[in-house]
């Protein structure tokens, strides 16, 4: 060990534990080998002392999830440890082009209507009505532009930040992450204009006028800057 | 080279069969050759409402599966010389007894010989229904002003929208009965055409002379003066291209409404 004149593994400490920063040039079973020797020769634990969250920054190299299981079980067997996460500078395009579609919005002009499906990954803006018996389904929030008479579902891989919000608010059942919310049996005249429903702060869905919105999710906005 | 229209609703019982006689008759008394095709194999009705049952020789099964020339299955309609024939469906086996690729097939041969073939659709979204778009240029949805007839029109324009070759469905409100529409206890028509958002081709009052001459085996169009025959009439001018506006036998308010939004259309 003392030959070598790069270091491969650097560990540092901060007030919330340990970073483990793993080198990105060398071979992957060069990092391991080191990373256990470094970790057995390093540290002398006591025996009453709490277990220490390590995170481990892999810099610009990409692990694959059993290369990871392998730093993961590595680091766990000395008794102390505990990994916190894995961090890398890089995705696969895959990862990449994923988190695009959740956060990109889908514009869709249509009427869909009885028995129809609408699935859209990310945000979708639907201009048109939704009439009874059809149905649309996004991981992130829905904007209609028309009547929504139909079922609605927002952030259906359990987002529960999302909302559903429509130019009218009539819906036969709308669901938000798990969260359902049956429509009443008979929808008074007209109602209110622009409504909005989401998850409150009693982890229930509520429909309310799309201004009250703000004020249950102050921190919602995406843009930066701007006012 | 004709166009193929077929008549459809989902729902049974608003009047697919009528409408077809109906808009047969119409077509063939503003002179031209139609077809009318019966798809409704197993409980074939249209024959019964023309008035042709007992002239029924060969039907569409017997076309399709080559039993018998084309023009030998066609009923010929001596009220109109040469202008109306009728292709009943058979009644001993059923819808599956014909397949998509047949009707087009068959659809498309009568085109050469007919300015307007008529295909009356049996109720349902299956092989029967499968079978009457398979040839058909354009759709014609019928629907009463009741939310279950609406419901399942909303169904089949959504399914006759995915059809590639087939023009954007047209809408038909039949039965409309004033006096509950006045007291609010039926669908508006503003109601209906928006919650469907297709364009309005015509809208028929309910009227018991229909079934009074649906008895008889005289299509109600027959009649100069009776309303409704006056609404089919008008609906056969509008497929001709005509402008007509909404007649003035319903409810005065409604039809100043639709009215404005038929022009607003630019139809």
């Amino acid at each position: 060990m003392n030959k070598r004149i790069q270091q491969n593994v650097m560990i540092k400490g901060t007030k919330d534990g340990l970073t483990l920063h793993l080198d990105d040039s060398c071979s992957f079973s060069e990092l391991l080998k080191e990373l256990e020797s470094k970790l057995s020769a390093n540290y002398q634990f006591q025996e009453n002392d709490s277990g220490i969250a390590v995170k481990v920054h892999t810099g610009n190299r990409y692990l694959l999830e059993n290369q990871k299981n392998g730093i993961r079980e590595l680091i766990s067997q000395k008794k102390k440890l505990v990994v916190d996460e894995i961090i890398s500078n890089v995705v696969t395009k895959e990862e990449a082009k994923q988190w695009k579609d959740e956060h990109q919005m889908t514009t869709i002009a249509k009427v869909i209507r009885s028995g129809q499906i609408l699935e859209v990954v990310g945000d979708l803006l639907l201009i048109g009505d939704v009439n009874p018996g059809g149905t649309i389904i996004a991981s992130g929030n829905i904007f209609v532009m028309g009547a929504l008479r139909g079922i609605a579902q927002a952030g259906y891989n359990g987002n529960r930040e999302s909302f559903i919000s429509a130019s009218v608010m009539k819906p036969s059942h709308i669901r938000i992450a798990d969260e359902i919310m049956k429509g009443p049996d008979k929808y008074i005249e007209d109602g209110h204009a622009m409504e909005c429903a989401f998850i409150d702060e009693n982890g229930q869905i509520v429909v309310e006028k799309t201004q009250a919105f703000k004020n249950h999710r102050p921190n919602f906005n995406r843009l930066e800057g701007g006012l | 080279m004709g166009e193929a229209i077929v008549i459809t609703s989902g729902k049974g019982g608003v009047g697919k069969t009528t409408t077809s006689a109906n808009l047969g008759t119409s077509l063939a008394l503003l002179g031209k050759k139609v077809c009318l095709i019966d798809t409704d194999i197993g409980l074939r009705n249209l024959d019964v409402v023309m008035g042709l049952e007992n002239r029924i020789i060969y039907d569409l099964v017997d076309v399709v599966e080559g039993r018998c020339k084309i023009h030998q299955a066609l009923v010929k309609d001596k009220r109109f010389e040469d202008r109306l024939y009728l292709l009943p469906a058979a009644q001993t086996t059923d819808k599956t007894s014909i397949v998509p690729e047949q009707m087009h097939k068959l659809v498309h041969e009568l085109k050469q010989d007919y300015d307007y073939i008529i295909i009356d659709c049996p109720a349902g979204i299956e092989q029967g229904f499968k079978n009457a778009i398979a040839g058909a240029d354009k759709a014609i949805v019928v629907t009463t002003p009741e939310k279950s007839a609406v419901r399942d029109a909303d169904r089949i324009i959504g399914l006759l929208e995915k059809e590639e070759n087939i023009e954007p469905p047209k809408l038909i409100i039949n039965r409309i009965r004033s006096h509950m529409l006045k007291n609010g206890e039926m669908m508006d028509i503003d109601e209906v055409t928006t919650h469907l958002s297709i364009d309005l081709i015509g809208i028929v009052l309910d009227d018991e002379q229909v079934i009074k001459a649906s008895n008889l085996g005289e299509p109600i169009a027959l009649d100069p003066n009776n309303r409704a025959s006056i609404a089919y009439r008008n609906i056969a001018r509008r497929i001709l291209g005509e402008s007509v506006p909404l007649s003035s036998i319903e409810d005065e308010r409604k039809g100043l409404m639709a009215r404005i939004k038929k022009i607003l259309a630019g139809s």
